[in-house]
């Protein structure tokens, strides 16, 4: 089954073209990777999968549904978490809040709720601290929940980020380059984990320029060229590829 | 803009602790201890703005959005409190409500026009916004008065046995609404609210990614500061009497602006003490009025260069370092 489509997708900044037409399917369960040299477009067409930015043109489809006019806080709402590739988080707030924001999704109180403290604030409330505890212990981080995200480790911010997408248990996961900026040690945890959350059941689209990464994760992969998909399949062919040889090791 | 990312953080939750029963007694003992109702009358104005600066760090300090539109919100709830008791008879208890019900409503309506814009455009377009609410206000003449204003204002009639004609009545009736505010503040904080506002300060692109409606999230703060702007501006115009257009003075977002700056933006204690230092000072400083302002500036720019988080900042930071050293 399909779980996330994009039928000729584009995005262009004025005469510029940085996702343009792309057609990509995702299946269900799956780990799928993207790759392309700098500037191919990968981060903009996460932007648009995720709503950050609007499309030109074009259609996304998750889960059957046309997601395309949505804004980026409903494609999240319904099961499409990401991180971002600079690791930004929210200042010095602790681990554990960190985490809890992103499981606000999940719950109802409102103002109301607050003022009052309710009974379905403080119910809510524990489910979230419970769902966040569960989450910071499956990304490594049991121990930390009190301490200021700015305190963490380069590597521990990526496992907190990690954590925050995963905690309301989205269906689709897009990781913009989760290895950039560790060493080689740290990315092998990295990749442990990312294969522990796609056993779970969720599905993975990651961008990724460590090519060792990628062959070692994905079954699929896709490389973009100049905005366009010049090659789609599994690392075996993709490493043959004429067309992604040309674009990686030069032009004519 | 270095003021606008404030070092707050969502407090721990667990108990208050001691201190704000501590302040609130110290609060409930020091009218008696006053020599005359001058010095009531300062206390009582305090209160109010200090409700009012409570309601500006909503806003600000919470969500991080610099509005100037505050003294606007602060006029409007004035004007309802005064123009249904003086125009239609409606008691300040029935008008209290009404002007902060017409607060909010203001504020959802003009927030979600405002809040389209970011950063310094939204402090200049709610500034816009803060100068035609003035402007309104004092042209309208046939409704309000123009400079002429409102006079004899009815103040808050008995509760039951206890009566507020007395200035002291009026002050612990102000301390009530404050400590009403405090809590309410206190609460929303450490909600999961206030949680998704502190995101939506620090980090709206990942909140929105997280699935936070980053646009509602800033009109409900916008919506609860004007509301607050419109008790402080409420009570204001019961407990005065009278009441003219400078109340809705852009210079009165200001000094708002100031008692949250001295206090510490996004603190939970910060504007109401910033308020009782800054309008205490100014009450002192009365004497020399033309430096006052050229003794406040230079005040303003020693806090931010040394305490940028404000007076509450700045004895956190106190805190945890000889906290740290004794570890």
């Amino acid at each position: 089954m399909t779980l996330l489509e994009t039928h000729r997708l584009r995005k262009s900044f004025g005469g510029l073209c940085a996702v343009d037409d792309v057609d990509l399917a995702v299946a269900a369960g799956s780990i799928t990777g993207i790759i392309g040299p700098n500037g191919a477009g990968k981060t903009t067409l996460f932007n648009v999968i995720s709503r950050a930015l609007p499309a030109s043109s074009g259609r996304i489809v998750f889960n059957g549904d046309d997601v395309t006019s949505l804004q980026a806080h409903q494609v999240a709402r319904l099961g499409i978490a990401r991180t971002f590739q600079a690791t930004t988080l929210f200042g010095n707030a602790t681990a554990l809040d960190h985490v809890l924001v992103g499981y606000r999704q999940r719950t109802r109180a409102g103002l109301i709720d607050a003022l009052l403290r309710s009974n379905r604030l403080t119910r809510e409330e524990d489910e979230a601290h419970d769902a966040a505890r569960d989450v910071l212990r499956i990304a490594g981080l049991s121990g930390h929940e009190a301490r200021r995200a700015q305190d963490l480790t380069q590597e521990q911010q990526k496992r907190l980020a990690i954590a925050i997408a995963l905690v309301a248990k989205p269906r689709l996961l897009l990781l913009d380059e989760p290895s950039a900026g560790i060493n080689t040690d740290q990315t092998r945890g990295l990749i442990t984990l990312i294969e522990q959350i796609a056993a779970a059941g969720v599905t993975i689209l990651l961008i990724e320029h460590q090519m060792q990464v990628v062959m070692q994760l994905c079954r699929r992969i896709m490389v973009l060229d100049d905005g366009k998909k010049i090659a789609e399949g599994t690392p075996e062919e993709i490493r043959h590829d004429p067309a992604v040889l040309d674009a990686y090791l030069g032009r004519h | 803009m270095a003021l606008l990312h404030p070092t707050a953080h969502t407090p721990r939750s667990g108990g208050p602790g001691l201190v704000p029963w501590a302040v609130l007694v110290a609060a409930l003992i020091l009218p008696l201890g006053l020599p005359n109702d001058y010095y009531l009358e300062i206390l009582t104005q305090a209160y109010v703005f200090a409700i009012s600066a409570c309601g500006l760090n909503v806003i600000l300090g919470l969500a991080g959005q610099l509005s100037l539109a505050h003294s606007g919100f602060f006029g409007i709830g004035a004007y309802a409190v005064a123009l249904l008791a003086t125009k239609a008879g409606v008691s300040f208890w029935l008008g209290l409500p009404a002007g902060i019900a017409l607060c909010a409503l203001s504020g959802y309506v003009i927030g979600s026009i405002c809040l389209r814009s970011k950063g310094h455009y939204f402090a200049i377009f709610t500034m816009a916004v803060g100068i035609i609410i003035h402007l309104v206000i004092q042209k309208w003449e046939s409704l309000t008065h123009g400079h002429i204003g409102v006079i004899g204002i009815p103040g808050p009639d008995p509760v039951g046995p206890i009566s507020f004609d007395s200035t002291i009545a009026r002050s612990y009736l102000a301390l009530f609404f404050l400590a009403l505010t405090a809590v309410a503040i206190t609460r929303l904080v450490r909600s999961p609210v206030g949680r998704t506002l502190m995101a939506v300060r620090e980090n709206d692109m990942l909140a929105e990614a997280v699935g936070v409606d980053v646009m509602a999230a800033k009109r409900t703060a916008f919506t609860i500061s004007a509301a607050l702007a419109g008790l402080a501006g409420g009570l204001f115009a019961g407990f005065i009497g009278f009441l003219g257009p400078e109340s809705a003075n852009v210079e009165m977002t200001f000094n708002m602006l100031l008692y949250v700056m001295v206090g510490g933006i996004g603190s939970l204690s910060g504007p109401i003490a910033g308020t009782f230092i800054v309008y205490g000072l100014s009450q002192v400083l009365a004497v020399v009025q033309q430096c006052q302002m050229v003794i406040f500036g230079l005040a303003l720019v020693v806090l931010i260069r040394f305490m940028p988080a404000g007076l509450a900042g700045a004895l956190r930071s106190l805190v945890r370092s000889r906290v740290a050293r004794a570890q």
